[in-house]
């Protein structure tokens, strides 16, 4: 594919173009309606980091981080997409104020949904007490947004995947569609080794990593409440059916979402692996689910668990 | 000539030309008493290398490329120093940390080695310090040659999958160099001591016979072996496409190369996963790389199950390809069990005359073309590279690819009495990792020889091997070179932006360009623009897994799903 | 960090209309190239902030070869490098040049 090719966008070229894969930028060119994006504060406002220099490390024009707007399917929408390849995705005191300002933006207008691309491991470690800030903003602002009812849904499937504030900001989402390779958590595998021994969990078994903190894992478990195929438009898709079925937000939400947290820390507290928990859920042959092409994994989890509606 | 009578009277005196047979006799007698049949307990192995090994001995402490015998080396490192010391060890694979232990230790005090790749600083490191007495770094068919003339071992360690109660052997599908070490040791009155992952009542099939082996030791975990071929396509960057795509164009398709050996790095990874799309495109499929002596590379498996391939031979397996292999007996050697064989010692013969080419890459490549792996402070050893990226001189066989070589370099000669070239191309980016240029001035490998006082600096291939050098530069054709400085040019002009590179002589690589000797990526038709990794016939492991219809099983580190 | 600038004159104008363009990303081995077309028509100009210090006789001959080859008149180009080879920094030119050909979205 030539990037000539890149950038005249289609459904076609969604469909062949690995979300895992795709930069920040091609996610969102591919993922909304061919030339609608326009970008706040792009690159060539050269908004970048005021800290990373004092590390002598290189700075990206945009902080690792795309906000603007754009259409879906005709549709007016707000997006954010992280780069995961740029410091790990990691937010810093630039990188997160952009997507507070996108949230009140958002929460001010009322109508139009925000989309958010994460692809990051956590906080930026040079800029630690901005980047901690930045995600108890971008929470408050998820919420405000929320409330004043803005859908705001949560795409994952990156290389970095959504750990650290990432993880916590995902879990404010309305709804969120994480693919095979994406992975959702707070801690990240080495961290956990680090603090509680190998023998808590190897961070070089990878097979274990995805399945206790993969797309699938988190599907059935009911963090995430859609499936998607690793292409952007699969992610596209998703998007679209749930701006369609999340309903809104209100201390009813928040009550269920209790319940439904207290329910699974109950049904599986106990479990060793997160095989356990499959074969808790009734999932036939449980050690081959990592193994499932995604459109039979999609058919066996939408059997397993349905989107919580009245949760999150 | 002696009648009958004279010659029973030449026998009665010549008793004494049995001593390698008494003296293994003795040893054999010695290690019976710690076994039951020929079976010796796992806590027994350390005994056992005291009774039957001596100061001195030649071992062959089975260390392949992929399969260790790793129960066997953890006890030999533990022997009593009093019993055993200053071995002399010969082994084609210096690749566990015990494998040096026993040098540390003053178990060991002599080596001859082939391939030292995990252990590539630390080896340097003994070396320098005096730790290692060294015979010489061999290529692999030159250290197995040894071990019938003039490096027989006393004693060999070897690794199997199982074995019965007789010491018959099923040595899996990493069979390697196992037969090669047993044939050299059993029949010139060695022992053979093979450490196995079970013992069964049959073995699967017999792949080392029982009247060669003394003793089994059954280990309490299956061998050690290292997925050394796996080369995940989601690291394949744009640079390794567009040498891969020069590579394809420039050298497989002008040359018809069908019969040949890959390397394992990045690029012809890269050239592996662009047969199905790249080079079918440009309709070459059944005129190009349809037999290979190869690993079971897991990127090979798009072109096998596009239909590229007709038959590839192997020197050892990997983790991971048992099942694809055992289903698609058309394409690999498999036993009468279904799973894979493989050889070393043949596979190393048939990449040296059966083949037409050879493509790899390296880490260093000089002005004369000269390449090495060897870095101040790495010495990663020889392995097969040198066998696979050499014109064998005994080849009598013609091929057009062959024959077309041999054309390109001595134009003017005889026909009938011209020999052939083989293909010996050098693929590479012209900075590796960390920036570090490919071309040199002047090898790492020379100032290593002078340091470590050897007769011989260990050139990986010889310049006037080389026939092509690819890099994102473009492709050297060093077979219509016609003299040194010709040579030298043509190599700078590939070298891009090195300082080799960037002290070219521009008019006269102007000049080459002009006869083909270099051709640049547009000479070719190829825009580096159309790089794109979209190319790959798989992006990933999981599109492998996918190929393979669920056949192919990647080990964990190669995992995200 | 190291700073480098390099200005050439171009034998004509980069072809196309669009003003501004972006491709690559920061990472290790990897750098962006953001190109904007902001100067007089027979002049380029290179801004660039490496990570890799020392290399600039290479930066000097890669941006020499691109200029000669692709004669970007008008562009300035704002690289943010995180120790690239030179084949990545020619392909990342390279593409910021094709995309500034491209019309305008």
């Amino acid at each position: 594919m030539s990037i000539a090719e890149l950038e005249k966008p289609s459904v076609e070229q969604a469909r062949a173009t690995s979300f895992y894969e795709a930069s920040a930028r091609a996610r969102v060119r591919l993922l909304l309606d061919p030339g609608s994006f326009v970008e706040f504060i792009g690159p060539e406002k050269r908004e970048v980091s005021p800290h990373l220099k004092l590390f002598d490390l290189p700075e990206q024009f945009d902080d690792g981080i795309i906000v603007g707007h754009g259409r879906l399917a005709g549709s007016p929408v707000f997006i954010a997409a992280q780069e995961g390849r740029f410091m790990g995705g990691a937010f810093g005191e630039v990188h997160g104020a952009k997507l507070v300002g996108l949230l009140r933006a958002a929460k001010e207008l009322k109508s139009i949904p925000v989309l958010i691309l994460f692809d990051t491991g956590g906080v930026r470690l040079q800029e630690a007490n901005a980047g901690e800030l930045a995600i108890a903003e971008i929470m408050r602002a998820v919420i405000e947004a929320r409330t004043a009812g803005v859908k705001v849904i949560g795409l994952i499937g990156g290389r970095s995947g959504c750990y650290g504030g990432g993880g916590l900001i995902a879990g404010c989402c309305s709804a969120l569609a994480v693919s095979e390779q994406g992975r959702i958590a707070v801690s990240g595998p080495e961290v956990i080794e680090t603090n509680r021994g190998v023998e808590e969990f190897d961070s070089r078994d990878r097979a274990l990593v995805w399945r206790t903190m993969g797309g699938k894992h988190r599907r059935l478990i009911g963090g995430a409440d859609l499936f998607a195929d690793d292409t952007v438009q699969a992610f596209r898709e998703a998007a679209l059916e749930l701006l369609e079925t999340t309903a809104g937000f209100g201390i009813d939400t928040l009550n269920a979402e209790q319940s439904r947290l207290e329910d699974r820390l109950q049904r599986f507290g106990a479990c060793r692996d997160a095989v356990d928990i499959w074969v808790a859920e009734g999932v036939p042959d449980a050690g081959s689910v990592p193994a499932l092409p995604a459109d039979q994994f999609i058919e066996l989890a939408d059997k397993v668990r349905r989107i919580a509606r009245d949760a999150r | 000539m002696l009648t009958s009578r004279n010659a029973e009277a030449a026998g009665r005196m010549a008793t004494t030309w049995q001593h390698q047979r008494e003296a293994r006799d003795a040893r054999l007698e010695a290690g019976t008493r710690l076994a039951r049949g020929k079976i010796v307990e796992a806590r027994d192995a350390t005994r056992l290398m005291e009774a039957v090994i001596r100061p001195g001995d030649r071992v062959c402490l089975e260390g392949d490329n992929q399969k260790q015998a790793d129960l066997l080396s953890r006890a030999l490192l533990a022997v009593d120093l009093a019993k055993v010391k200053d071995l002399h060890m010969v082994q084609s694979g210096v690749v566990l940390p015990e494998h040096l232990d026993l040098f540390d230790r003053g178990v060991a005090k002599k080596l001859d080695y082939a391939y030292s790749g995990p252990q590539s600083s630390r080896i340097a490191q003994m070396l320098f310090g005096g730790k290692i007495e060294l015979g010489a770094i061999h290529t692999y068919l030159e250290l197995f040659a040894r071990y019938f003339i003039d490096l027989t071992p006393q004693v060999a360690l070897i690794a199997a999958v199982s074995a019965d109660r007789e010491g018959n052997l099923y040595t899996g599908p990493n069979t390697e160099d196992t037969p090669t070490v047993v044939e050299a040791t059993a029949f010139k009155d060695g022992i053979v001591i093979a450490q196995v992952n079970e013992v069964v009542d049959k073995v699967p099939r017999v792949d080392i016979p029982a009247d060669r082996v003394h003793f089994i030791v059954e280990a309490d975990k299956p061998f050690f072996v290292e997925p050394l071929f796996t080369r995940d396509p989601a690291a394949i960057t744009e640079g390794q496409i567009l040498t891969a795509m020069l590579a394809i164009k420039g050298i497989y398709a002008p040359y018809s190369v069908r019969r040949l050996n890959h390397g394992i790095g990045f690029s012809t990874a890269a050239i592996e996963l662009l047969l199905p799309t790249y080079a079918e495109k440009l309709g070459l499929k059944g005129k190009i790389a349809s037999h290979f002596a190869l690993n079971p590379h897991p990127a090979l498996i798009p072109a096998i199950e596009s239909g590229w391939v007709q038959q590839i031979h192997s020197f050892g397996s990997e983790v991971g390809m048992d099942d694809y292999i055992r289903a698609r007996s058309d394409i690999y050697f498999t036993g009468p069990d279904g799973s894979l064989r493989s050889n070393r010692a043949f596979c190393q013969t048939a990449g040296l005359y059966a083949c037409d080419m050879f493509i790899g890459s390296t880490l260093q490549i000089d002005l004369q073309g000269n390449s090495s792996t060897v870095t101040a402070s790495r010495i990663a050893g020889f392995g097969g590279a040198p066998n696979m990226g050499a014109d064998a001189r005994g080849r009598r066989h013609p091929s057009e690819p062959w024959l077309q070589a041999g054309r390109e370099a001595d134009p003017d000669g005889s026909a009938l009495l011209r020999r052939g070239r083989k293909l010996v191309v050098q693929i590479g980016e012209t900075f590796g990792e960390k920036n570090v240029p490919l071309f040199v001035e002047k090898l790492d490998a020379l100032a290593l020889a002078e340091k470590l006082k050897l007769e011989l600096a260990p050139v990986m291939i010889y310049g006037d091997d080389v026939t092509h050098i690819v890099t994102e530069e473009g492709v050297a054709n060093l077979l219509m070179c016609r003299d040194a400085n010709e040579r030298e040019q043509a190599i700078r002009g590939v070298a891009g932006y090195t300082d080799v590179g960037r002290n070219r002589d521009r008019k006269m690589v102007q000049q080459l360009r002009e006869r083909g000797v270099i051709r640049r990526p547009e000479d070719l038709g190829i825009d580096p623009l159309d790089a794109d990794r979209s190319m790959l016939a798989a992006r990933s492991i999981k599109d492998l897994v996918r190929w393979s219809g669920g056949l192919y099983a990647p080990p964990s580190q190669f995992r995200n799903w | 960090m190291e700073d480098l600038s390099f200005h050439h004159q171009a034998r004509t104008r980069a072809g196309g209309t669009r003003q501004m363009a972006i491709i690559g990303v920061v990472a290790s081995g990897n750098l962006e190239v953001l190109a904007e077309r902001v100067l007089p028509e027979t002049e380029c100009l290179l801004e660039i902030k490496t990570a890799a210090e020392g290399f600039g006789e290479v930066w000097d001959a890669v941006v020499a070869d691109f200029v000669e080859r692709y004669s970007p008149g008008g562009l300035k180009f704002s690289i943010n490098d995180g120790g690239a080879r030179p084949d990545t920094v020619s392909l990342r030119l390279a593409q910021a040049v094709r995309l500034m050909a491209e019309d305008e979205q």
